[in-house]
């Protein structure tokens, strides 16, 4: 008979976009009180399996079943009815509303009158139970990123979600912010609510979720307890390969004079009296918490922001205030945010990828479109892009691939020093495995590399050095042997005095 | 090559697309209604006479589309016009007792016109991308002041070129060459010219690249404020051409020359195609669309069974059709 606990099922889940199949008799069970992880590589089916639970998108074949009853959802707003939530990436929140308007939008209490005096109370008692100090007549623009999430959440909480669903809601939060959402996650989930979740982070989901299925190429690899299997195996199945090595090889870094060197940098409200250095072929990695102004320090590095201090390259003070500055000097940059600031994603990959170096592709007046194909050509054969055709707007590339686009783009204006901000964020493990491929061979060829990550592993095992900044300032530098996890964690909470 | 060849295949493969063939399908549409109904719709003068008059708009309607594109909007063009053509009337008019009644005026004239323009543009530009202030806002008030300063300039009546020099003049509008007028000409490079520049230049690039994305522009090393800037100047400097060859058509400006000419050309910008918030613009399609609208007016005058004044609301159905067109490629 029917397991009383299966709350949401989807039996032979069939997703057609066009001729292309992405997801292949998925089937897939979600029960209350229980949280369930799905994860896979970019590309796998995930958003799609979650968009179909949500009512987003019916399937091409299969069902789905909800309290043993054969269910079609023709909207989410119908899924939304039925108590199946689902939690974007991207936000869904009116950022000139008030957080208050924003969790009771569409379920406004009161007839003709709004009964604000009862919402504001009800959503003063949602923020409290979410541990966090947000007002409810704050406006989410106002809001940071993990603000924003608990939001969110408090908006599924008053739609009574039985089912919760989240997007990768941890992508974008520190450790500490992840740790309090972990722990709403276990409250709804002890409360009866079926919570699915995505993750890239493989050691939080073993952490803390109770089932875990991995999907690889849109189909179900293995659904199993989460207790029963390790990261490394959740990664095997995922890839479909061993990916015990990870990183790279780092290559040998010989002695000579310094390609960059900041000295005093500041940007104002953000960075203060920053001073590193860099060296020919080296790979230095930025670590910090999510807001100690890595960021800003490379935007101010490389004219992005209004910056004070010296910048000097080959040992030549120069000044830098615009991009073109430092591009003229071989210095560039690549976002962290790929799809705010980093591709046009109405636009093929062609455009995209000469848009940085177009006047190499307009040396007269016209742009030689042949030459641009050419470099098209040669950048999806060097970085090892994929896509279903040369027209297809960017925004359809996988996250991987977009990432790969925007390093052949950054790369194609040959800089001498490239700061990567996040390579890897959000995309899945063979591709970081690529990159990390990439990175080490632009630091074998003599280029010099700034990485700034927050994922640990990652300025661990890919940099010859690393940089700790925490709260706009530099508080530490550890090199070789001494760059370890716990040595960098002391550093960016500030337990440590600066060495030296 | 082959490449390429692949790019536009797999385009192709999408099948017929309303959205690129629409307003060419509507263009021929109504040239069938218009030999339909009535015989001397096809005549070499029927059909000049539509496009010279059609070229005005057409080719303020050209800047226009690099302004939207790169997510601006000119709401000054038609107050702007009416500005240049009082200005350059007050010159030439000025110049006469040195220069002399005969081209050297003329041509004075003109290149004040097009300086006219260019400033024009600076100023429009300039409170954009320095000042900060919305393009909508900028635009909407220069509509006003210029509006306003050639009725002060025209004392609230009309300003009249010197009949004399207005004769020298007008050629310019009722002549051509080969048969074809010169504002039709003039119109076709500017067409012509403007396809290049938006479709194979680094400008035109990063005119769709910043109305599609400022962000990505930016972080691109692309001079933002600077392409920006240089639209609006394109702009003004195409209203300075489209004046020029206006003034000699009626040698007059007063306070209601040029009304409404900033909906026209946006409206055959939307109609042709470009994508109103920006990032995706067409010369072509802009060009098929003032062409439209002239044979929306045509057609209507040259038939008996509905009322030519229903002209605006013909045109306001093709514009709302067009933006619907454009909106059912995104789902």
């Amino acid at each position: 008979m029917e397991d009383q606990r299966f709350v949401l099922r989807g039996e032979g889940i069939c997703r057609d976009f066009g001729p292309v199949r992405v997801l292949f008799g998925v089937d897939f069970a979600l029960r209350a009180g229980e949280v369930h992880a799905l994860v896979g590589e970019n590309g796998a089916g995930k958003s799609t399996l979650m968009k179909i639970l949500g009512g987003y998108q019916p399937p091409t074949e299969g069902r789905l079943v909800l309290d043993g009853q054969p269910v079609a959802f023709a909207s989410s707003a119908e899924a939304e009815a039925a108590g199946i939530v689902l939690i974007h990436q991207e936000f869904n929140l009116a950022e000139q509303l008030t957080v208050e308007a924003n969790i009771f939008l569409g379920r406004e209490i009161g007839g003709g009158f709004l009964d604000l005096k009862a919402m504001r109370a009800r959503t003063r008692a949602l923020l409290a139970e979410l541990e966090t100090d947000i007002a409810p007549d704050m406006l989410v623009s106002d809001l940071s990123v993990p603000q924003k999430q608990m939001v969110e959440i408090a908006k599924a909480l008053v739609r009574d979600a039985r089912v919760l669903m989240m997007d990768e809601p941890t992508a974008v939060l520190t450790a500490r912010e992840a740790e309090v959402l972990f722990r709403q996650i276990h409250r709804l989930r002890d409360a009866g609510v079926a919570i699915l979740y995505t993750s890239h982070k493989l050691d939080e989901v073993k952490a803390i979720a109770d089932q875990v299925t991995v999907l690889r190429d849109g189909r179900e690899v293995v659904t199993a307890p989460a207790a029963s299997m390790s990261a490394d195996a959740m990664a095997e199945h995922m890839v479909g390969r061993d990916v015990s090595d990870l990183f790279p090889p780092k290559p040998p870094l010989g002695e000579g004079p310094p390609v960059l060197e900041v000295e005093h940098l500041s940007v104002p409200g953000r960075v203060a009296d920053a001073s590193f250095t860099l060296r020919r072929g080296e790979i230095l990695g930025f670590a910090g918490l999510v807001g100690a102004g890595r960021t800003e320090l490379m935007e101010g590095v490389v004219g992005l922001r209004r910056a004070t201090g010296t910048i000097r390259i080959n040992g030549r003070p120069e000044r830098i205030r615009s991009l073109r500055d430092a591009r003229r000097h071989g210095l560039a940059y690549l976002t962290e945010d790929r799809k705010g600031a980093g591709l046009l994603l109405e636009q093929p990959m062609r455009t995209n990828l000469t848009l940085l170096g177009l006047s190499r592709f307009a040396g007269g007046v016209l742009i030689d479109e042949a030459a641009e194909q050419r470099a098209l050509d040669k950048a999806i054969k060097d970085f090892d892009i994929r896509a279903p055709n040369r027209a297809v707007r960017v925004g359809n590339l996988s996250g991987g691939n977009q990432q790969k686009l925007l390093l052949a783009k950054t790369m194609l204006v040959e800089p001498g020093i490239v700061i990567i901000d996040e390579p890897t964020r959000g995309i899945d493990i063979g591709t970081k495995q690529q990159i990390y491929g990439f990175i080490e061979g632009l630091a074998r060829a003599g280029k010099s590399v700034i990485v700034v990550s927050s994922e640990m592993a990652e300025v661990i095992g890919l940099c010859h050095r690393v940089v700790v900044m925490k709260a706009g300032r530099i508080v530490g530098e550890l090199e070789g042997e001494a760059i370890s996890e716990q040595a960098i964690v002391r550093h960016a909470m500030g337990l440590e005095a600066r060495a030296a | 090559m082959s490449s390429m060849a692949g790019e536009a295949r797999s385009a192709r493969r999408a099948g017929f697309n309303l959205h690129v063939w629409g307003p060419v399908l509507a263009l021929v549409l109504l040239v069938l209604l218009g030999i339909a109904l009535n015989p001397n719709f096809l005549t070499y003068n029927n059909i000049t006479n539509v496009l010279a008059r059609s070229s005005f708009i057409g080719i303020i309607a050209i800047g226009a589309t690099f302004v939207i594109t790169a997510g601006g909007l000119d709401l000054s063009v038609g107050s702007m016009a009416a500005v240049i053509a009082g200005v350059m009337i007050i010159v030439m008019n000025a110049l006469i007792p040195s220069l002399g009644i005969g081209w050297g005026v003329v041509l004075v004239g003109m290149a004040v016109g097009l300086l006219a323009g260019g400033v024009a543009g600076v100023g429009n530009g300039v409170m954009i991308t320095r000042g900060r202030i919305e393009a909508f806002i900028v635009t909407l008030g220069t509509m006003g002041i210029f509006r306003s300063l050639v009725t002060f300039f025209a004392n609230g009546g009309t300003l009249s070129l010197n009949f004399q020099v207005a004769d020298v003049y007008r050629p310019v509008y009722y002549d051509g060459f080969l048969g074809v007028p010169w504002p039709i000409i003039v119109f076709v490079l500017a067409a012509v010219g403007g396809e290049i520049v938006m479709r194979r230049t680094a400008f035109g690039r990063y005119c769709a690249a910043i109305g599609s994305n400022e962000q990505v522009a930016r972080y691109s090393s692309i001079n933002v404020d600077r392409v920006r800037l240089m639209t609006y100047i394109l702009q003004g400097v195409l209203v300075g051409v489209a004046v020029l060859l206006y003034v000699p058509r009626l040698g007059s400006a007063s306070a209601t020359t040029g009304v409404l000419w900033e909906l026209e050309a946006i409206a055959a910008v939307i109609i042709g195609g470009t994508t109103l918030k920006g990032g995706f613009g067409r010369v072509w399609g802009t060009v098929v669309g003032v062409v439209i609208l002239g044979l929306i007016g045509n057609i209507l005058n040259l038939q008996s069974f509905i009322s030519p004044y229903l002209n605006g609301a013909f045109q306001g159905v093709i514009i709302i059709l067009a933006v619907l067109l454009q909106r059912s490629r995104r789902t």
